[in-house]
């Protein structure tokens, strides 16, 4: 029987590689290149954001290293091992927070640890209990999720996509639709859980200056064909206030710079 | 206990006006009996056992043939959603059967069983089915995708995610499917058992029938009246859990 212990320790987290990958779709009968020939290394606990216009191919991206979805062309990989389908090692985040409306807040938290053996009924509620404490929720186990504020919902889509103990973190516009106020806590909480729980995570936004809050890196993506523009990195001590001085003029460069890049698609 | 008490009330009055009624002598006892003539009706009618053994009789047949159509439509609602072949062929049959009130199947029934209660259960086979078929049918192809994406994230695949997201997330539609597939089943086999006379045993609806050539109105008031309040327990006992799971879970309302 595995320890609960076990369970709960910090494991490394995974490298990835996005290796000349290409994806498009037939969109109202046309076909639209969300990705091309991207390649991109992340590494080992690094927090990378991906920022861009809608429809440059990052939530595509995303999708493609969740095994979700399968490159046309290229490869991903994690700690060298090619992605051939969803897998407990890279959990999602959704945008909209897909929680289950037919089980209470423990239920969902549970959902994937029932799909992870080895352990027994208990233990799930204790590993379910420590994310829900780790997000701030406790004491709303036993809740139903239509109870819940939409800050709330997205805490505990956290804590489902943490307890099967991920290597890889893939984050789709989680606070996208939440309140400016709900998603500076938010912003707060998850640097410090990043920080306790290392892990490796790509979070994609199309708001810089969440991404220049949160990431270790801001990569900039192009629409029509979704291209990789350029990358900064953010160096800025953590953990960062979104309304600090720096960060507001990091955000500005980079806003400029992503202007730019749409401007010369525009032009095109 | 208060919902209880304005309830037994306004019954109480309802049967009060009733009895005004056939005191004024406004129609003949013989059209309108007395809610004292069917209560004495009943009352015999519980002392001797027909009216126990009728209504197990319907009851069962009910159960069992209701249980049928729900085991039959529940997978077949799933498959139909989920392949297109099947949407498209068993799916559109199904559309079509729907809207076939299901006593018309009596005719054929009694060609292909005779008088026996294979005959009986399967028109109520036919009210049950295509209804739950549709409702779940309906249901899983009102999915919201990102339940079953965020369930393959998780690692749940095939037979899985079928049990534990496909279906509980439709489960408002699959529970107002089955709960239309119990009311149709209903009056399809009370339809059925005035229409009929199955040597096999006498069911409520055979009790009525017998009442009206006997121009026994206590009699015919009487059954109705069982076969109402079977069909208001049958509502609180099988779907009211239901019900209110989905309040808890979903925050629907509760009617």
């Amino acid at each position: 029987m595995m320890d609960i212990q076990e369970e709960l320790q910090n494991i490394v987290p995974a490298k990835l590689k996005v290796d000349d990958v290409s994806k498009s779709f037939a969109a109202r009968g046309r076909r639209v290149q969300a990705l091309d020939h991207v390649n991109l290394e992340v590494g080992e606990g690094e927090f990378v954001c991906l920022v861009g216009p809608s429809g440059c191919g990052k939530s595509t991206l995303l999708n493609l290293i969740a095994g979700l979805d399968t490159p046309d062309n290229g490869s991903l990989l994690t700690d060298g091992r090619k992605v051939e389908g969803p897998g407990r090692d890279r959990m999602v985040m959704f945008q909209e927070h897909a929680l289950f409306p037919w089980l209470d807040v423990t239920g969902n938290v549970m959902f994937g640890l029932k799909l992870k053996p080895g352990l027994t009924r208990k233990d799930r509620r204790e590993v379910a209990r420590y994310y829900l404490k780790l997000v701030g929720l406790e004491q709303f186990m036993d809740s139903n999720v239509h109870e819940l504020s939409g800050g709330m919902k997205q805490r505990v889509a956290l804590a489902r996509a943490l307890a099967p103990n991920p290597r890889v973190l893939l984050m789709d516009e989680p606070f996208a639709a939440l309140d400016a106020m709900t998603r500076e806590n938010l912003y707060a909480d998850l640097q410090k859980i990043w920080a306790a729980r290392r892990k490796t995570i790509i979070f994609v936004t199309h708001n810089v200056r969440e991404a220049v809050c949160l990431g270790d890196r801001v990569i900039l993506f192009s629409a029509n064909p979704g291209r990789i523009r350029e990358e900064f990195k953010v160096t800025l001590p953590r953990p960062r206030d979104i309304n600090s001085v720096e960060l507001a003029a990091m955000a500005t460069e980079i806003t400029r710079a992503l202007k730019q890049h749409t401007k010369v698609e525009v032009a095109v | 206990m208060k919902r209880f008490t304005r309830a037994l009330i306004f019954f109480a009055s309802l049967a009060a006006i009733w009895q005004i009624i056939c005191w004024l002598r406004i129609w003949s006892p013989v059209l309108l009996p007395s809610p004292i003539t069917v209560s004495r009706y009943l009352w015999e009618a519980m002392l001797d056992g027909t009216l126990a053994i009728a209504s197990w009789i319907t009851i069962k047949r009910l159960l069992i043939g209701y249980g049928i159509g729900c085991a039959l439509g529940l997978p077949l609602g799933l498959m139909t959603a989920r392949s297109k072949f099947l949407g498209d062929t068993i799916g559109l049959l199904a559309l079509g059967l729907q809207t076939l009130p299901s006593v018309c199947w009596v005719p054929l029934a009694i060609l292909w069983f005779q008088q026996t209660e294979a005959a009986m259960l399967f028109v109520v086979v036919m009210g049950t089915l295509w209804s739950v078929l549709i409702a779940v049918d309906n249901g899983v192809r009102s999915l919201p995708p990102i339940f079953v994406r965020a369930a393959r994230t998780m690692g749940s695949e095939g037979a899985h995610t079928l049990v534990k997201v496909v279906l509980p997330a439709s489960l408002p539609y699959v529970v107002s499917g089955m709960k239309q597939g119990w009311a149709f089943a209903w009056r399809s086999l009370m339809g059925a058992e005035i229409y009929v006379t199955i040597l096999s045993g006498y069911g409520l609806g055979q009790l009525l029938h017998f009442g009206r050539e006997l121009g026994a109105m206590d009699q015919v008031v009487g059954v109705m009246l069982v076969i109402v309040v079977i069909g208001l327990l049958a509502d609180k006992i099988l779907f009211s859990p239901w019900e209110n799971f989905m309040h808890r879970r979903w925050g629907t309302s509760r009617d």
